[in-house]
Parts: C-alpha cells; structure tokens; sequence
C-alpha cells in the first residue's frame, strides 16, 4: 500500500477522438512509467476505438490556476466587451461583415 | 461571527448555488465535509463493485459454451474492470488514495453491491445477470450522469455508454437458450428465479428506511427514490420477461390500471440486511479472492516501480 503510494505515480490522459480535433482530457491512471501509462491509457479509454491518438501527462507535471471558477485571476478578459464582435454596430445594408 | 466563519457561510452559499443552477462542483472547488465524505463513500463502494463484480460472470470464462460467448464474456469482464477504475480516479480527484481504498475494500471496511454475493452455478446466470443486474444497474446509473459532482458524472457517462452492450449480450444469449431444449429452458427459468429479488434489492432499502436518500438528493448526487427506480426497473423488465417466455417469481405481480405501472411484492428486506452485513451466501470467498489477488500481485507492483526506477537513473 505505502509502496503504491510512493510508486506508481499518477497519469493524467489525453484523446484525440479522430483527426481534425484536439486531444481531450479523459481522466486519469496510475502507473509505474511514461510506457506503461501509454499502454494502460489504451487499454483503459480506448477500447471502442475511442481514439486515434493519446497523451499521458505525469499529474505533477500539470501547472493550473487557482480552482476557484469567480477567481480574480480571469477578471482582466472579464470587462473588455470591446474583444467581441457584437461590440460594435454595423448598419444592416453593409454586406459581408 | 468571525471572519472564518463568515468566509465558511460565504463559500457554502456559493456552492448551494451552483449545485442550485445545475451547475457542476470540481475537485478542488470548496465544497462541505459531508459532501466530499458521501462522494467517497458511494463512488468508492461503486468502483468497488465493479471489481468484485468481475468475480461472479468469471467463474464462467473458461466455461463459455462457444468462442463466441467467451470473446464477448472476455470483454464485458474486461469492461467492469475499467468501470472500477475510471471511478477509482474519480474518487481519487477528492483527495483519497486508490491504495486506501483497496485497503478498506479486503478488510471490510467499505462495501459493494449485495447482488455481487450470489454464486453463479450455471451458464445462464451469465446471461440473466447480462440482463437484470446490469439492467437494474442501469436503471440507478443513468440518472448519476447528471450528478453534481462532475467527475463522477463524467465517469458515468463512459460507463452507460458500455452497460448497454452488457445488458444486450445477456439477453441475446437467454434468448438463444429459450430456443434450444426443455432442459435449456428450465435453466433460464431456474436462473430468473434465483435472481430476480436479489436484482430488485439492488436499488437499496424503501424510502422510508433510507436515512441519506434525502440528503443526497438536495446535494443532486441523487435524482430519483430508491422506490421510484425500482418501479421503473420493473416497468422496463416485465414486458421483456414476456418477450423473453419466463415467469418473474412473484405472485403479487400485476398491472395496475390506474397507476399505469406494475404492482409488484415487496423483497425479504430480512436478506439484503443480511448480504449487506457479509452473511451472503458468497461474501467471504468474493472478499478473500480480492484480497488474494492484491498480495499476489505486490511483487508485480514493486518490479515494476523498480525498473522505472533503474530506467530513470540510467540516464
């Protein structure tokens, strides 16, 4: 038990459903190497062809935000409407924009 | 009040009113004891399940009539096995350890489902356990895709999306069995009975013997009554009986007019009490073959840290 805790560390996983998309994030695994992780990954989130490529990610190796979804940290994009498109008015007889 | 105080009122009003908005909570948002310790409890006695439920449909591997039935028994015991781990690392993103839970799992300190200790004596348990256990189990998971946990609810998803190939696998191969012999038949009929009030004591205790039920439902972990799901399982699985020509082993059974649904009898509530406090007729041979598998495979687990280990340090 304590030797599982110390060891096999954890994998966060990642699919590519089909060319054209990105690599999504399917959830996560223990395993003793970068290898092994490839091969569980496959065994355990592609088994109906769920995928046609994957990522493993050591868990440690992730850097995130803060987990709070109202934190202060995104306010900056929050008060700039101006970065969108319906900002602006446009008369309705201009074509194509 | 103090400013911790006002903070903890703060924060659990901003979780009420995400849960509130049918919103999803995520595993390092703030969220109250109880939710987190009523999260691990179930999702672990869940994963759990999973992994001890390979047990039963495995003692029929090496025995499948056909190649066909083994590749397909083969998958769905392969299935069950990464239910258990998609909802082991569920439970591991609010804070607890698989290992732990491994540990409390042998030493009986956390539970998994009743049905699971119930021995299969023949072929067609197979296929009825395809067909009620995963169809009842069914049943209680769809409404967990919209848990307010969010990876839970996203780890049931996976899971319903592959339950449904379980339950049809199971009713293909009774199918199959009621078109062959007298013999074949007796064996289906024998297997339904066996398993049909075990099945419905898999939505848990009636509601008014259901102390949490209330709880987890205002925390939308839980959607729908213990009895409410129930009903629905019967109303689902009677006209699939009769497709099927079997008889579901309770006298009481009826349709009933008005309430447009099945009058059905009430479980021997006496025995669920029982296989939950591990005097089923399989609980310790379920238990100690898990366990037997664990310390088997700790030289497997250490062999494999230990070459990593020597892989990394050779570079």
């Amino acid at each position: 038990m304590n030797a599982n805790r110390a060891g096999w560390p954890l994998y966060e996983v990642f699919v590519r459903p089909r060319r054209g998309l990105n690599h999504v994030h399917v959830g996560s695994l223990h395993a003793a190497d970068d290898r092994m992780a490839l091969l569980a990954a496959r065994d355990l989130y592609t088994r109906r062809n769920e995928g046609v490529s994957l990522w493993v990610v050591p868990s440690a190796a992730i850097t995130a935000s803060t987990p709070d979804e109202q934190d202060p940290f995104f306010a900056p994009s929050g008060d700039k409407v101006y970065r969108h498109p319906t900002f602006y008015d446009i008369p309705e007889d201009v074509p194509h924009i | 009040m103090t400013a911790t105080e006002l903070s903890e009122a703060t924060l659990e009003g901003r979780f009420d009113a995400v849960v509130a908005a049918e919103q999803r909570i995520e595993p390092r948002d703030w969220m109250p004891d109880a939710y987190r310790a009523t999260l691990v409890r179930q999702i672990a006695q869940h994963a759990h399940s999973e992994i001890i439920g390979m047990q039963p449909e495995g003692n029929w591997l090496t025995r499948a009539p056909s190649l066909r039935r083994k590749a397909i028994l083969l998958a769905k015991a392969q299935d069950e096995a990464g239910h258990g781990l998609y909802l082991y690392a569920a439970a591991e993103t609010l804070g607890v350890d698989r290992a732990e839970l491994t540990e409390k799992l042998i030493s009986g300190r956390q539970k998994y489902s009743s049905i699971f200790n119930y021995p299969t004596l023949t072929f067609a348990d197979v296929g009825v356990i395809g067909w009620l256990v995963d169809g009842a189990a069914i049943c209680n998971q769809v409404p967990l895709c919209r848990c307010s946990y969010g990876p839970y609810a996203r780890a049931m998803v996976r899971i319903c999306k592959e339950e449904s190939f379980h339950q049809r696998q199971g009713y293909e191969l009774l199918m199959t069995l009621m078109r062959g012999t007298d013999s074949q038949r007796r064996m289906v009929q024998d297997a339904v009975d066996r398993w049909w009030w075990p099945s419905l004591m898999m939505f848990g205790p009636p509601d008014d013997d259901s102390p949490n039920s209330a709880r987890s439902m205002a925390w939308r972990i839980k959607r729908h009554s213990n009895d409410d799901l129930r009903q629905r399982f019967v109303d689902m699985t009677v006209p699939q009986a009769e497709h099927l020509g079997v008889t579901l082993p309770d006298p009481a059974l009826r349709w009933n007019e008005e309430r447009d649904s099945w009058d059905f009898g009430e479980p021997d509530w006496s025995e669920l009490k029982k296989v939950i406090t591990g005097q089923g007729p399989c609980n310790a041979q379920r238990v100690e073959r898990r366990r037997a598998a664990h310390e088997d495979g700790a030289w497997v687990r250490e062999a494999a840290l230990a070459y990593a280990e020597k892989k990394r340090s050779a570079q």
